[in-house]
């Protein structure tokens, strides 16, 4: 047997044992740490297994629908994708950024920006990279599950606004709240990447249209996967809104502007609802429903036609002799000049030592009131001005409702301005030039009035003082309601007035006669006034020979309503910048829609549609079929 | 003859604890697996634990002596075999480990482990002064460091480190001079300094090493696996969250969650309870082991069978220190849990050594 075998060797017990107390010490030391984790620290790593596996994408509630006033849609939705790009790790999307910029087509200094941004932002609030995906974004995302999980996406529903622009100043569009609103909102109203209303009716009734995003929670595994849905919080679907807008109305107005730069707006003076507002040149707000590029946008906003701006309650401009009917009221209610005041017009007369002409150099001869509604008398209302005086004028002019805001339901309206002796000397610490009067008193000069408040202004005297708010949503409730009564004889002489404008040999308004006299429709008393503003000062255009005097443009107004009692319908048309003065473009287009307006009203078909019925067919917005309607995933 | 009375002596009491520890492990291989591509993988570790089961009576009927007989040649061969593995070894996970025999891939450095105990074994019995001298220490380094280094080679750091604590045990128990202990210490810290900075390591066991470190620094790295298995044991609580319900282990979040960190895996699912359980019986049979080595007949079977629990003790501290954090991720399984045939046959085959000491303590 070898010698290292034998029964006679010591074991060293007592090492034995001292390494038993090793194991012991060892295996305690163990616990210890386990203890630390599963115990001390439970908690918190608790939470973190929580974040491992769930992960939250939010289920975005659709917008509320636009419908007109018989319930067509107006504006819908459809169903969309965005990528989302999921916080929690910024080691891991560092790391993966160029991969993420490459595969989506998105430039990694925008990413940057974006994710800088959001730094304040809760963590487990993912980033929108891509608010419209395409199918190789789709491909992209679903193809690098595993190795880009920071990527998921997200069900959207998008605006689908009506095609060719149709009523795109009056819905507005949307867009992603704004650092700005945001910070205004305060709380978690908003969170970054919302869609929220910019512009138009899509802002001024957001909090109606915006419904409540849902979440839902699902458990993932290690590599990103969904491996089932833990729950979900239903979105509440924004609630839709009904407008006063009647869309074949609108369709005519929008018609009657094409090629030219001006505003139709029509309402009703019994209620202040709107039937139609176009404003022209417009815009698309399909190409804002997305993120509007910076190029895009700019062109929009450089435009010198201004497509953004809508005319109909932001163009302010002067009213020209539109402004003749509220200076009549101002003289027939208040008694100065009398009732009876008329003037010998020669074509030209002297106001405080200055030489003023009639727009008719022929004069009018011997001028009334009533007269000088029908043919536009300048001479007449000069001398009528002078003698109420800026005061007065200006008093009226602001009581029937210029120069301040209307209180219709949209955003950015423009109050104007209608000026008097204390606005001069706060404004230009100098007194009031009477001079000025007289310009004032044919409505030019500083005063400057939007088609929204002429238009509520007339109906307003129409209705024997009763201003109603003109209003876009049809449950508008309560409809704000101006009284400043007018007596009978007044609103039956200046109506009286208007109707001769359109109805009398002579008139300024007899090319919109015509129009309704070929549309048999000459019965339905139609009444207005109409309006031309130079676009240059008085002297301006004194120093322009005869010839250029001839090509200048002009800002044409027409502002008329039907039937001569009780109206159901006033309309204002504004032109800008057009060669002929307005009796000869303004009243014509509005003579049209108050035709088509009856047309309807007598179920006859709108002739102006008709005639152009390939367009109608690709332009009427109708509920259509390809839209799927909001449906969740 | 009276060895031939005694030829077969069973440890009951330690196979009793063997088997416990390996139903857990087949318990919580099943939790981890049978959801997903790996299923039905608890059957394949009961074979291996068949298998080592076999290994291990056959062993236990080898007289030790013999074997001690033969360790230069035993030596010799395992040497040779490692160095074949290196070179014509089949590629698993990056590492030449592997050499085919009988259609089973097994890793050779399993069997060079207890070949290793062996060889030392019968080095420290040899040694018949109090304290063992320098060139004890430095034959010893020699004897570990050749095998250690064609292991790392392959690599497998892991592995080749488990050798280590044969040998310090060993030296420990054959006495050391508390200066050349201090002078070992210095040299292991030299060689960690110049492993490290020379080109002895892979990036991998690099960048295990660093994030264990630092694990919070990089989620996605090689520090995720160690946050990932601390979040796993943390979030599993003191009663932890059930059988197959733990969202760590089912998901995926734990790394190899069959194997190497399996014990993360029972963490989550049966809580400090069940890690309390399992410690308890690791501790049993560690301290039966050295039960088994206080009653053995000689020092040579006294160090094979503290050989035995030597790496069985490096094992448990590395991989369950490794599961809460405070080691590095090495690759070292937990002994008769963790899912692998060549380990779990390893296991059996170091019990069977114990056996054989065990039975030979009755012979005279």
């Amino acid at each position: 047997m070898a010698n290292w075998i034998g029964g006679d060797q010591k074991l060293p017990q007592g090492r034995l044992i001292l390494v038993s107390y090793m194991v012991v010490l060892g295996i305690l030391l163990l616990l210890l740490g386990f203890w630390k984790l599963q115990i001390v620290q439970s908690g918190h790593f608790a939470d973190l297994a929580e974040k491992n596996q769930v992960r939250s994408i939010p289920i975005i509630a659709p917008r509320g629908k636009i419908l007109d006033r018989y319930g067509r849609v107006l504006v819908d939705n459809y169903p969309s994708f965005s990528i989302l790009l999921l916080r929690d790790d910024p080691a891991q999307i560092k790391k993966d950024l160029p991969q993420i910029t490459a595969g989506l087509g998105i430039t990694s200094a925008d990413l940057e920006e974006q994710l800088a941004e959001a730094r304040a932002e809760p963590k487990f609030q993912p980033l929108i990279v891509k608010p419209v995906a395409s199918d190789a974004d789709l491909a992209f995302v679903e193809s690098h599950r595993i190795d880009l999980p920071e990527l998921e996406l997200m069900m959207v529903q998008r605006r689908k606004y009506p095609p060719d622009d149709f009523l795109a100043h009056v819905i507005g569009y949307v867009g992603e709240v704004s650092p700005e609103q945001l910070a205004q909102a305060g709380g978690n109203r908003y969170k970054p990447g919302d869609i929220v209303g910019k512009a138009g009716l899509e802002r001024e009734y957001n909090d109606i249209l915006t419904g409540t995003d849902g979440m839902r929670r699902m458990v993932v595994n290690s590599v990103g996967k969904p491996v089932r849905t833990l729950d979900d919080t239903e979105p509440i679907p924004g609630k839709p809104i009904q407008l006063t807008i009647d869309a074949d109305m609108q369709r005519v107005a929008e018609q009657e502007l094409a090629g030219k730069i001006g505003a139709i707006v029509a309402l009703n003076p019994q209620n202040g609802e709107i039937l139609a507002m176009a404003s022209h040149p417009a815009f698309d707000p399909n190409d804002f429903s997305i993120r509007i590029s910076g190029k895009e946008w700019r062109a929009l906003n450089d435009d010198p036609d201004k497509p953004l701006l809508n005319r109909a309650i932001q163009a302010q401009l002067a009213p020209g002799s539109v402004f003749k009917i509220l200076e009549s009221v101002g003289m027939l209610e208040s008694g100065v000049p009398p009732p009876d005041f008329h003037v010998f017009c020669p074509g030209y007369g002297m106001f405080y030592g200055q030489l003023r002409h009639d727009w008719d150099p022929k004069g009018h001869g011997e001028v009334d009131l009533h007269k000088a509604i029908v043919h536009s008398c300048d001479i007449f209302f000069y001398n009528v001005g002078m003698r109420m005086g800026i005061d007065k004028i200006s008093y009226y002019a602001s009581a029937l409702g210029l120069g301040k805001l209307t209180g219709i339901d949209l955003p950015s309206e423009e109050p104007g301005l209608v000026p008097s002796s204390e606005w001069v000397e706060r404004v230009y610490h100098h007194p009031w030039y009477p001079g000025s009067t007289i310009s004032l008193a044919i409505g030019q000069g500083p005063i400057e009035v939007t088609p929204i408040q002429l238009v509520r202004s007339v109906s307003g005297i129409a209705m024997g003082g009763v201003f109603y708010q003109p209003h876009l949503l049809k449950d508008l409730s309560p409809v704000k309601v101006v009284h400043f009564p007018i007596s009978e004889n007044t609103v039956e002489q200046v109506t009286d007035g208007m109707y001769g404008v359109v109805n009398e040999a002579g008139g300024t308004g007899q090319f919109g006669l015509a129009v309704l006299k070929q549309a048999k429709l000459q019965n339905i008393q139609f009444c207005g006034k109409t309006g031309t503003a130079q676009t240059i000062s008085a002297k301006g255009l004194l120093r322009l020979s005869a010839a250029e005097r001839k090509n200048y443009r002009y800002n044409t107004w027409f502002v008329g309503f039907a039937p001569k009692r009780n109206p159901k319908i006033a309309v204002v048309v504004l032109v800008q910048g057009s060669a002929l003065e307005a009796g000869g473009v303004a009243a014509p287009i509005a003579a049209r829609f108050v035709e088509a307006y009856y047309q309807k009203k007598l179920g006859q078909p709108i002739q102006e549609l008709e005639a152009k019925t390939t367009l109608q067919k690709t332009t009427v917005p109708t509920p259509s079929a390809k839209v799927v309607s909001a449906e969740r995933n | 003859m009276a060895e031939r009375r005694h030829s077969f002596e069973i440890d009951w009491w330690l196979l009793t604890i063997v088997m416990l520890i390996c139903l857990v492990g087949l318990l919580e291989i099943y939790s981890s697996t049978h959801g997903g591509p790996l299923h039905g993988m608890q059957w394949k570790q009961l074979i291996w634990i068949g298998i080592g089961f076999a290994g291990m009576l056959a062993l236990s009927r080898i007289d030790y002596s013999g074997l001690l007989d033969q360790t230069p040649l035993l030596y010799i061969l395992s040497i040779a075999a490692l160095a074949v593995a290196l070179v014509v070894g089949s590629k698993h996970f990056g590492a030449r480990r592997w050499i085919e025999v009988l259609g089973f891939n097994l890793q050779v450095s399993e069997l060079v482990k207890l070949i290793i105990i062996i060889v030392l074994a019968r080095y420290f019995s040899e040694v018949r002064t109090d304290r063992l001298t320098l060139a004890d220490l430095v034959k010893i380094g020699v004897l570990v460091g050749i095998p250690a280094g064609l292991i790392l080679l392959q690599p497998d750091l892991g592995t080749a480190m488990m050798l280590v604590p044969v040998a310090i045990v060993g030296a420990f128990l054959a006495g050391i001079d508390w200066k050349h202990a201090a002078g070992v210490l210095a040299l292991g810290a030299v060689v960690a300094v110049v492993g490290w900075h020379g080109h002895f390591l892979k990036p991998y066991q690099k960048q295990r090493l660093a994030t264990f470190l630092n694990p919070e620094q990089s989620p996605r790295g090689a520090g995720y696996q160690i946050l990932q298995s601390e979040i796993a044991v943390g979030s599993g609580g003191f009663w932890g969250k059930g059988f197959g319900k733990g969202s760590q282990n089912q998901l995926g979040f734990v790394p190899v969650r069959y194997s190497d960190f399996i014990l993360a895996a029972l963490a989550e699912e049966q809580g400090f309870f069940g890690v309390l359980i399992i410690m308890l019986l690791y501790l049993a049979l560690l301290l039966r082991l050295v039960d088994n080595a206080q009653k053995a007949k000689d020092r040579a079977g006294m160090y094979l069978v503290m050989g035995v629990a030597a790496i069985f003790a490096f094992q448990v501290l590395v991989n369950a220190g490794m599961v809460i954090g405070y080691m590095p991720v090495t690759g070292v399984p937990l002994p008769f849990m963790s899912y692998g045939g060549s380990s779990t046959i390893f296991g059996f085959l170091a019990l069977g050594l114990v056996m054989n000491v065990r039975t030979k303590r009755f012979v005279n």
